[in-house]
């Protein structure tokens, strides 16, 4: 210990403390201020661009999304479309189905109507044609019957005989 | 350790072309340094060839092993590179002495002591007579022409003077700065070029992130860390490349200076008393919690645990791993002298050099390890001031 | 020659300390490799405690 303090210099210790406090002033402006910015800068800028790369990823996930999501609203779309016009489809060609079926009975019902007043018309006009002929008939009948006194005879006499039995 | 290689090879690709730019800019400062030296030893050895004729100081014996360590591990006023055994020559070159004495203040090159080390030589100046002792610089008392020791080798009639030197440490120390502020300076530089370094600065971004994102986030907090980046980073490569230089064989040991760490620890004192949130403060000084008897010895314990403690604990442990390690290798480099006796002087120049080199890479992780703790610790009582509590 | 065997009492010490501190740190990395990184980092912090105080002592001490 003795030794050390006898060894101690006080001039030393100035000078050392002068010089040391002129270094730190000197490398402080001239060295380590530009040093430590300059890689703080470019830390920074290595981060900024990392940052930056993964925001771009992210961009570039969000893009795909989102394309895939248009991709899919479209062909929910055209699938949407497609069902509807098969719907369509479908309903106009019931609904034709439904209209022919309708008219086609609507004109068979006709039909059977115009054929069954034909008919009536038919069996009126048979009838009455029945009616002459068979007036004309008994008239011609009639007449050859009753063209003598004897045939006339008889038939009063039947008549009266049929008449009777009432 | 292991994250931090990991961390290193992770980050650090260091190209060819630039590693070509780097080894240029190492081998400017080299040869600048070389001629530096080249020039000044030069004119010293020319200007005191005739001082040291008294023979060559041989180095034989454990003792003077014992005191060249203890010469190494101080501070000293001049660059000693060799002496020339056979002339007796020291070729080193000497820096500027400043030293505040009775008289005021006194500037000469520390030549003027040639290389004495003993209080021989006195060096008089307007009026002023100083001299050299153990690497400290004693002003003789009025009247006195020669230093009188007494018993225990201590200068009776002579005092201590206040001591700006450019000492050999406070050359290392200014080497350092300057190493730091051309690297990451340069660093700095290059970001206004592009968000990527070139050249030696990317073997240096991963070091500052590492001292960010390793040492002071985890510990001082995400909010706060940024107010004492610039003093973390300053300590952490002050202390490493002070610490590497004294693995040079250029021989600083500037971080095995007891002054210099007690500056280093009371940088870090000052700082986070400073910063103390009221938090700190309220859990040191009235500890919630604790029965009312116990808060004031506890108020004290944590003052002095703050206050002397952790700095003391700072200071030594840097200062001792420093001093010890530059012992180790120095002994192990000695035994080449020491077993060259026993087992000849193959044997124990081999013996030596295996151990020395592997003591030296061991050194050269302990370097990076307590420039690291130093600063993880520091961070550490800085997260521990500027914490705030929730409160339950 | 006391301060001598104070600094072997130190050292005895802190080495006891410093297995104790290895020897867990290596149990708990067995048990967690995945936190070897967190667990070295304190084990050091540990470490340079222990050493702080060890050195305090042999310097007090000396």
């Amino acid at each position: 210990m003795d030794q050390l303090l006898n060894d101690f210099s006080p001039g030393l210790f100035f000078m050392q403390a002068i010089i040391l406090l002129i270094l730190i002033v000197l490398m402080r402006k001239f060295a380590w201020k530009p040093i430590l910015e300059s890689l703080q800068t470019r830390e920074d800028g290595i981060k900024n661009a990392l940052d930056s790369a993964e925001k771009a990823r992210l961009e570039m996930q969000n893009l795909q999304a989102d394309n895939k999501k248009l991709l899919n609203e479209a062909r929910a779309e055209r699938e949407a479309m497609l069902k509807e016009a098969r719907e369509m489809k479908d309903k106009m060609i019931e609904a034709a189905k439904t209209e022919a079926e309708t008219q086609a009975n609507s004109i068979i019902e006709q039909a059977h109507a115009a054929i069954e007043s034909e008919k009536k018309a038919a069996i009126a006009e048979l009838k009455s044609h029945v009616a002459g002929l068979s007036i004309e008939i008994a008239e011609k009948v009639l007449r050859e019957e009753l063209s003598d006194n004897s045939k006339q005879q008889k038939l009063v006499d039947s008549l009266i005989g049929e008449a009777t039995l009432n | 350790m292991c994250t931090f290689a990991q961390n290193f090879r992770e980050r650090n690709f260091i190209s060819l072309e630039n590693m070509m730019v780097a080894t240029k800019s190492i081998k400017f400062i080299a040869i600048l340094v070389l001629m530096m030296t080249s020039v000044f030893a030069f004119a010293n050895e020319g200007e005191h060839d005739n001082q040291h004729h008294e023979g060559g100081n041989k180095i034989d014996t454990p003792e003077e092993i014992k005191e060249y360590i203890a010469h190494h591990l101080k501070d000293s006023h001049d660059f000693h590179l060799y002496t020339n055994n056979e002339t007796g020559t020291h070729v080193s070159f000497p820096l500027p002495v400043i030293v505040w004495t009775s008289e005021g203040l006194r500037t000469f090159m520390s030549s003027e002591f040639h290389h004495d080390d003993n209080g021989h030589v006195i060096v008089e100046k307007d009026g002023v007579k100083l001299t050299k002792i153990h690497s400290k610089i004693y002003e003789l008392e009025a009247g006195a022409d020669e230093v009188v020791f007494d018993d225990h080798h201590h200068a009776e009639n002579a005092h201590k003077v206040l001591d700006f030197s450019i000492t050999k440490s406070v050359f290392g120390m200014l080497l350092a700065g300057l190493l730091m502020i051309l690297g990451f300076g340069a660093l700095a530089k290059g970001y206004k070029k592009g968000a990527i370094p070139t050249g030696f600065g990317r073997a240096l971004e991963p070091l500052v992130i590492y001292v960010r994102d390793e040492i002071a986030r985890p510990n001082i907090g995400e909010k706060k860390y940024r107010k004492f980046m610039s003093f973390l980073l300053t300590v952490f490569f002050f202390i490493w490349i002070l610490n590497l230089l004294g693995l040079t064989p250029l021989g600083f040991n500037v971080t095995g200076q007891i002054a210099v760490t007690v500056c280093l620890a009371i940088f870090t004192v000052v700082i986070y008393l400073f910063s103390g949130s009221k938090d700190f403060w309220g859990h040191t000084l009235w500890m919630p919690g604790v029965p009312y008897i116990l808060r004031p010895i506890l108020a004290v314990i944590e003052l002095i645990g703050f206050v002397l403690i952790k700095p003391f604990s700072l200071l030594v442990r840097l200062f001792a791993n420093m001093t010890a390690g530059h012992f180790v290798v120095m002994s192990l480099i000695a035994l080449v002298i020491t077993m060259k006796e026993a087992f000849g002087p193959v044997a124990s120049t081999g013996v030596s050099l295996a151990l020395a080199l592997f003591i030296s890479v061991i050194e050269i992780l302990v370097a990076f390890l307590q420039a690291f703790i130093f600063t993880m610790l520091s961070s550490l009582f800085i997260g521990m001031a500027v914490e705030e509590h929730d409160h339950h | 020659m006391y301060n001598l065997i104070g600094a072997g009492l130190i050292v005895i010490g802190a080495g006891l300390g410093l297995g104790k501190i290895g020897g867990s740190a290596m149990e708990a990395i067995a048990r967690q490799p995945e936190a070897a990184g967190k667990i070295q980092t304190a084990m050091i912090i540990i470490g340079a405690l222990l050493e702080g105080l060890a050195f305090g002592a042999l310097i007090l001490g000396k």
